[in-house]
């Protein structure tokens, strides 16, 4: 039996470790490390409460829009306001900007350029896989890079500029959309869908969304081998990479696009085939393997606060344990299209729970069901009607800002007392993918998927682990923030 | 080939997500154009694990030439200055002991952002991190490397400073350096490319009438100029921002939201807050650059009595409701 620490782990947002115990050329155990410490949630106390729109986006340059909207969401809870229908679709349309994009940026530049590796030079799909794929000179980027690009000036004509926007305000947005704006944005979406439908899917959005089962996806697989979806789905056949980086699915979505009371991914729980309601009370951070000084049993994030402690004995991480019920959960893509009951995405997790190929299939298929949304959002936004509403914010007060980011549920909980920040804490989603051991031993998501994985003895470069990692679409900065 | 490695520490990446947006052309053209080699960017690169941290090594020990040394993200001291807040994966030394090591064999170093510049939002409140710039704290020159550090070139630190920086910014620096073209005379005061801040945010502007005429926001969200109750820094701040859009046509001011001098030091602690001018008697606090007090105040007077009746209507709205042309009654 032998332990290796593995790491820097690129192609993650932000720095990652990860410890491995290895019997036999299997991995046995696993210990998360998230080696950055930044405090956000300690230089955020004392501050004006509105100030947070200004620091918060800037606890992660990826998520950033998720972070302005949970924190807009806290402050909203706060004045007890909801935006106008026109503040709703403009923050939808800019958080799906970013989801999308980074789901985009996950594929082509996180994930995929790991098959163009020179370890798997003996497939038959290899040089095909590197031509395309591989990291900085592969066709495919600067084709992406591109179409990333342009579909993102739906951020300079909605929030101004990304990342880091202070156009997501409690009472709506800052920017009104003009008849002419409306315009420009179809164009961008139309264009962007050309690039979906020639390069990603080689096929329409619309055939894509209508796939139900695992089994009519490998006959599309098939019908569309030009496709680079298709591409990592063939590879995905070859390496068995649904048995990979598999755990029990037990999936949260705090839900995400509302409109007027109806959220186009609605908020759950879903564990055992059984869906059921969302209580965030339930929420608490441990920090039992936390470099925090220690604090009396898990806390909900209301109560919890943040002291660093480096030589906390038990420590091995700057990452809190966040448990619902006691229960570790998986965030991101598939269990937010599980708990929205779309076909394919439970057929996958009732047919081989979560794992590596229904994590990256999960994203895809939510890039191909969100952009024609965006495409009606524009439509619904009426340029003669109010954006936004003011109000006062009340000198006590606490509230809550939960929201799906990319990754999966990000939480803000914020305490106002004497008309400044009390108390902020922030629950990002790798915090519950990448948590590592609570008090009663039990390991995070990632440590748990980690375990099975096929290495050598040493670990070394055990591309099947970075599979398992990058799969999460980590994000270490928002994950100890 | 012009070798660039591209580090991360404490920040949010978010200068690395802003560079991806780079377009016309995209990144990838760009760097080619200007025979630049990414040796290793934490976004872009195959290499992981012990592959990275074995070219860490051929680097310092003069196996890989090493043109220019990017970080992006502040300096992490803490806790009491020991670095332990950011220990590099697989390597358990600090990250601000590898700066040291490689900035030594760099022959230029840039600081990507206002983090890496000067500490930036992460050494905001009581700085918890002990955040620092490459070259600065804050105002104060030092930083890591300390005020007269200079490279084999003989630069200090290129501060390519921004909350996130432009990827223009960010390419053109990179692309002039790998030409030979870059001169210490090229940078400013604070050692940011004078290429970006030999502008006022102020340039371009497109509140620029309502400015004229003090015709003042009292939300965000409204047209009017956010100098006067909004915080707006937009006067004073060093960027090419209303020039030179973001994701096509964007800005701050476009976006509807006051400019908070992100590239300057310090714009972590704003006077007042972000969104509101800090006021003596009633009066603003603060001047456009270089405009002398007596003027800006008979010059501002004189232009608010002078306010026509279309930008006071629309000044406070959020979408024009009264059009050119129209006649006072």
């Amino acid at each position: 039996m032998t332990r290796k620490i593995l790491g820097p782990f690129n192609r993650v947002e932000g720095d990652l470790e990860v410890e491995v115990e290895i019997a036999d050329g299997i991995v046995t155990k696993a210990w998360v490390n998230s080696p950055l410490y930044r405090g956000f949630e300690q230089i955020l106390q004392g501050k004006p409460p509105m100030d947070a729109l200004t620091y918060t986006p800037r606890i992660c340059g990826i998520c950033s829009v998720s972070q302005s909207i949970a924190c807009a969401s806290a402050l909203a809870q706060i004045q007890n306001i909801t935006p106008p229908s026109n503040g709703q679709l403009v923050s939808n349309l800019i958080l799906a900007c970013e989801n999308i994009a980074d789901h985009l940026t996950h594929f082509y530049l996180f994930f995929m350029p790991d098959f163009a590796r020179d370890s798997y030079q003996n497939k038959s799909w290899h040089k095909n896989i590197s031509n395309r794929f591989r990291a900085q000179t592969g066709t495919a980027t600067p084709t992406m890079l591109k179409a990333r690009a342009e579909f993102m000036h739906i951020t300079g004509i909605l929030a101004g500029k990304w990342p880091h926007t202070l156009s997501i305000q409690p009472g709506g947005t800052t920017t009104s959309v003009s008849a002419s704006d409306k315009i420009q944005l179809l164009g961008i979406l139309t264009s962007f869908r050309e690039f979906l439908e020639t390069q990603l899917f080689a096929d329409t959005l619309e055939n894509i969304i209508q796939l139900e089962t695992d089994d009519s996806l490998k006959s599309w697989m098939e019908n569309h081998p030009q496709a680079d979806f298709a591409e990592f789905l063939q590879i995905a056949e070859d390496l068995d990479l649904h048995k990979l980086g598999k755990i029990d699915a037990k999936f949260m979505s705090y839900g995400v696009y509302t409109h007027e009371d109806n959220s186009f991914l609605p908020q759950g729980l879903w564990a055992n085939g059984e869906l059921s309601e969302l209580d965030t009370n339930l929420i608490k951070e441990d920090i039992s393997s936390s470099w925090m000084l220690s604090q009396n049993g898990a806390k909900h994030p209301y109560q919890g606060n943040t002291l660093p402690d480096p030589d906390q004995a038990d420590g091995y991480s700057w990452c809190k344990a966040p448990r619902y019920n006691e229960q570790v959960i998986e965030v991101g893509a598939h269990a937010r299209q599980t708990i929205a009951q779309n076909p394919l995405a439970l057929d996958l997790a009732k047919n081989s729970q979560s794992n590596v190929r229904n994590r990256v299939i999960a994203r895809l298929l939510e890039l191909a069901r969100i952009v024609p949304e965006m495409e009606k959002w524009v439509r619904q936004i009426n340029p003669e009607e109010p954006f936004q509403i003011i109000s006062k914010l009340p000198d006590e007060a606490e509230g809550q800002g939960i929201i799906e980011a990319a990754r999966g549920s990000l939480g803000h909980w914020i305490r106002v007392r004497n008309g400044r920040i009390l108390n902020y804490q922030i629950i990002a989603p790798t915090t519950w993918n990448f948590s590592p051991r609570d008090k009663d031993d039990i390991a995070g998501a990632l440590e748990q998927a980690l375990i099975g994985t096929e290495v050598d003895n040493e670990g070394n470069g055990s591309v099947a682990i970075q599979h398992v990692v990058r799969s999460f679409d980590p994000c270490m900065v928002c994950t100890v923030h | 080939m012009f070798n660039v490695l591209w580090l991360q520490s404490g920040g949010c990446g978010g200068c690395s997500l802003s560079l991806l947006n780079a377009e016309s052309p995209n990144l990838i053209t760009r760097f080619k154009s200007a025979q630049i080699n990414m040796l290793w960017h934490p976004s872009l690169s195959e290499a992981s694990a012990d592959e990275f941290i074995n070219m860490l090594d051929d680097i310092l020990s003069d196996k890989i030439q090493l043109d220019a040394l990017c970080l992006e993200g502040s300096v992490m001291q803490g806790p009491n200055g020991t670095g332990k807040f950011h220990m590099l994966a697989g390597t358990g030394k600090p990250m601000m002991t590898w700066l040291e090591e490689l900035a030594e064999k760099a022959h230029y170093t840039l600081a990507i952002g206002s983090c890496a510049a000067f500490g930036g939002i992460t050494a905001a409140g009581n700085n918890p991190g002990e955040a620092c710039g490459l070259q600065y704290d804050g105002k104060k020159a030092g930083g890591l490397l300390g005020a007269e550090w200079r490279t084999a070139s003989q630069f200090p630190v290129i501060n390519v400073a921004g909350c996130p920086t432009h990827p223009d910014w960010v390419t053109d620096v990179l692309s002039q350096l790998a030409m030979g073209d870059l001169k210490l005379n090229h940078l400013d005061e604070l050692n940011r490319p004078r290429a970006y801040t030999d502008h006022l945010v102020h340039h371009g502007c497109g509140r620029s009438e309502y400015y004229e005429y003090k015709a003042s926001a009292e939300e965000l969200g409204d047209i009017g100029c956010f100098m006067e109750h909004k915080g707006c820094l937009g006067t004073q701040a060093r960027a090419d921002c209303n020039i030179r859009p973001w994701n096509g046509k964007g800005s701050c001011l476009n976006g509807g939201y006051p400019c908070i001098n992100c590239t300057a030091p310090e714009f972590e602690e704003p006077r007042l807050n972000f969104t509101e001018t800090p006021k003596i008697a009633g009066i603003p606090i603060g001047l456009p650059t270089d405009m002398p007090k007596a003027w800006f105040v008979a010059l501002s007077s004189l232009s608010k009595a002078a306010t026509p009746k279309r930008l006071k209507d629309n000044a406070t709205a959020s979408k024009i409701i009264t059009p050119p042309g129209n006649k006072t009654p």
